[in-house]
């Protein structure tokens, strides 16, 4: 079989196995695996962003949180329906992303580190700031999105598959994203830098741009969040989230698209499993998976075949010398 | 008019705690052109240490001086161990592996130490001075004048003794300076040893203030991040003047701007940063940085 058939058969299989989920599993897991799908959504835009564009953003729970907010307002002070406060979410973070990286892009990658850093540990503050809007440390309740009668599924699994609709299609629109001309711009500025711009690719455009899609990624999972949590309070939204987002696009590996659903699984299911140990053992997983990754797998879970192909073509070629080696010592012996 | 003071001797006190920060920033990024994101939380163990210490029996000063001690050898063994590895690697590997470093510090204080927040003796007297007419703490004119003390301590490193020169020469060209004979990878440890004594200075000098829990130093960090960029990254006089021109700066907006007050005083640094990054790139004492393809 050749490579695409194989991949086309891998992603519909996964695809089969996404829409066969609710119908396996209890509420409880369901609901999980409804938190994993939000996840790779967040995940697969700071991806975007930090794998394809190399500008790191350590607060893209910042993002997140302002799509959370904006979709629980509306629903909920606007009266505006589910589906729509998506893309309203979605375009909030865009125009938030695209004002915030007009300054902080045209410069260092650092530096985008340093202010995304401060973002996300003001942002909790910022929101108990505006507690008129936000109630603040309160939180708001939110509906959540109900399964209509005819389609004769419970809450749970219609929320999931809804959440399942929106990831795909997020995961469609990144996956055209980054073989059109945007995702080769960015690349070559990752790559390049100086060559992109001397060919004409606008540096500060194109960061700017990713940015912003990036941005707009987590905020269409703020919302997707609301959906499946029905409930929004600053706590949730503190450094650990963006941390998390971050140890997630190392772990399924920078700059791939199927690494941010790897990613998601493993923010998911870790700290519900570490917290059985002790509270602080989530973090030391983080800590330490960030730096064991970037020391031994930089290219993280998705990058794991390609890596093991290439040590074992390594191994066989170094076979291969090793008896050609003993058969020109044996000719050797003969003369 | 007095309070107007006071506010100002206390904004130059705390800027002197982000200026230690942002001075051991600086010696890292010098040095390595690294980063240290994980600075803030090697402080806060430290001072964890040094609150353990304390409570074990041994007199506050000398507690922190083992503490100082022990964060040297700590913060060259980190350098030895864990950076070394990366060195010389890009940006982003670089910025994930010091965050991962900060995650795993703060999350193994709290494993050891917990969450929860505790009071930390201050190695100053909580009794005010009257100077020209104004009352100050004698806490905030003892942080300013230790922070004097280590700069001038720094100056002479630097300026005046030998290792001071291999250092500045290891910084400045690695592979000329060990073809000279400057054991380059010693000077970087010892940079990052450093570093974590000013970090650890800081923490113990800012507990005091603040309580002692996992998270002492987010705040700081920010502050100092932002100080060492108005400063400029490279530039130790730029820290110390970043740090007090931060200080001071977020101190009179929460005192005198309402909408601002305390719960946003931590917006300050970062519309500095962006003002700092718009206006002046390379800070108020950096060096340029020229592009090379």
């Amino acid at each position: 079989m050749s490579n695409r058939r194989v991949r086309t058969a891998m992603v519909l299989g996964l695809a089969a196995a996404a829409v066969a989920v609710p119908f396996l599993f209890g509420p409880y897991r369901v609901g999980q695996f409804t938190l994993v799908l939000v996840y790779a959504v967040a995940v697969l835009g700071l991806n975007l962003l930090v794998g394809y564009s190399g500008q790191i953003s350590l607060g893209h729970g910042a993002f997140f949180a302002l799509g959370a907010y904006t979709a629980a307002l509306l629903i909920e002070k606007a009266s505006v329906p589910h589906l729509l406060s998506v893309p309203a979410a979605g375009v909030v973070c865009f125009a938030a992303g695209f004002l915030f990286g007009v300054p902080a892009l045209r410069l260092h990658g650092l530096y985008l580190a340093l202010v995304t850093l401060g973002l996300a540990i003001a942002l909790p503050q910022l929101i108990k700031r505006f507690d008129g809007l936000t109630e603040g440390t309160q939180g708001l309740t939110v509906d959540q999105p109900v399964a209509p009668g005819w389609l004769g599924l419970a809450d749970d699994q219609f929320l999931y598959l809804l959440s399942l609709a929106l990831a795909a299609v997020m995961f469609l629109l990144a996956w055209n994203m980054t073989r059109g001309q945007l995702g080769r711009a960015v690349r070559a500025v990752r790559d390049r830098e100086i060559a992109a711009s001397t060919l004409g690719v606008n540096l500060a455009a194109t960061k700017t741009r990713v940015f912003a899609v990036s941005a707009a990624y987590a905020g269409v999972a703020g919302a997707m969040y609301v959906f499946a949590i029905g409930f929004v309070a600053p706590e949730a939204f503190t450094l650990t989230i963006s941390f998390a987002f971050l140890a997630a696009i190392v772990v399924g590996g920078l700059a791939t698209i199927s690494g941010a659903l790897f990613g998601a699984l493993f923010i998911e299911f870790v700290p519900v499993y570490a917290s059985d140990v002790d509270v602080a053992l989530t973090g030391v997983i983080y800590g330490g998976v960030l730096i064991a990754f970037m020391w031994l797998l930089p290219e993280g879970a998705a990058g794991l075949p390609r890596r093991l192909r290439a040590l074992a073509a390594r191994r066989h070629r170094a076979a291969e010398e090793k008896t050609q080696e003993g058969r020109l010592t044996q000719r050797e012996g003969v003369a | 008019m007095e309070r107007f003071i006071q506010v100002l001797v206390d904004g130059i006190a705390t800027g002197s705690i982000y200026a230690a920060v942002a001075l051991a920033l600086v010696l890292i990024f010098r040095s390595t052109g690294i980063v240290n994101f994980a600075q803030g939380e090697m402080a806060m163990f430290s001072t964890f240490v040094a609150w353990g210490l304390y409570e074990a029996g041994l007199p506050l000063g000398l507690a922190v001086l083992t503490t100082l001690a022990l964060s040297f050898v700590a913060g060259m063994v980190i350098e030895r161990v864990l950076i070394r590895h990366f060195e010389g690697g890009d940006v982003l590997t670089l910025v994930i592996v010091t965050l991962g470093l900060f995650i795993l510090l703060n999350s193994l204080a709290g494993w050891i130490w917990g969450f929860g927040n505790r009071g930390f003796p201050s190695l100053f007297s909580d009794d005010t001075v009257v100077v020209g007419g104004v009352t100050l703490s004698v806490e905030s004119l003892g942080i300013v004048a230790v922070l004097l003390g280590v700069v001038g301590l720094l100056f002479l490193l630097f300026q005046r003794t030998k290792v001071g020169l291999a250092m500045r020469a290891a910084a400045l060209n690695p592979d000329s300076s060990a073809l000279v004979g400057v054991r380059v990878g010693h000077m970087l440890m010892l940079g990052w040893g450093l570093a974590a004594v000013l970090g650890a200075l800081a923490g113990v000098l800012v507990a005091p203030r603040l309580f002692l829990d996992v998270n002492l130093m987010g705040a700081v960090l920010i502050y100092a991040f932002a100080a060492a960029a108005l400063g400029g990254f490279d530039s130790p006089i730029g820290a110390v003047v970043g740090g007090w021109v931060i200080g001071v700066s977020e101190n009179l907006a929460g005192t005198y701007v309402d909408f601002i007050g305390a719960d946003l005083k931590i917006l300050v640094p970062l519309v500095i940063i962006f003002v700092v990054l718009l206006f002046r790139p390379a800070g108020l004492f950096g060096t340029r940085e020229v592009a090379r393809a």
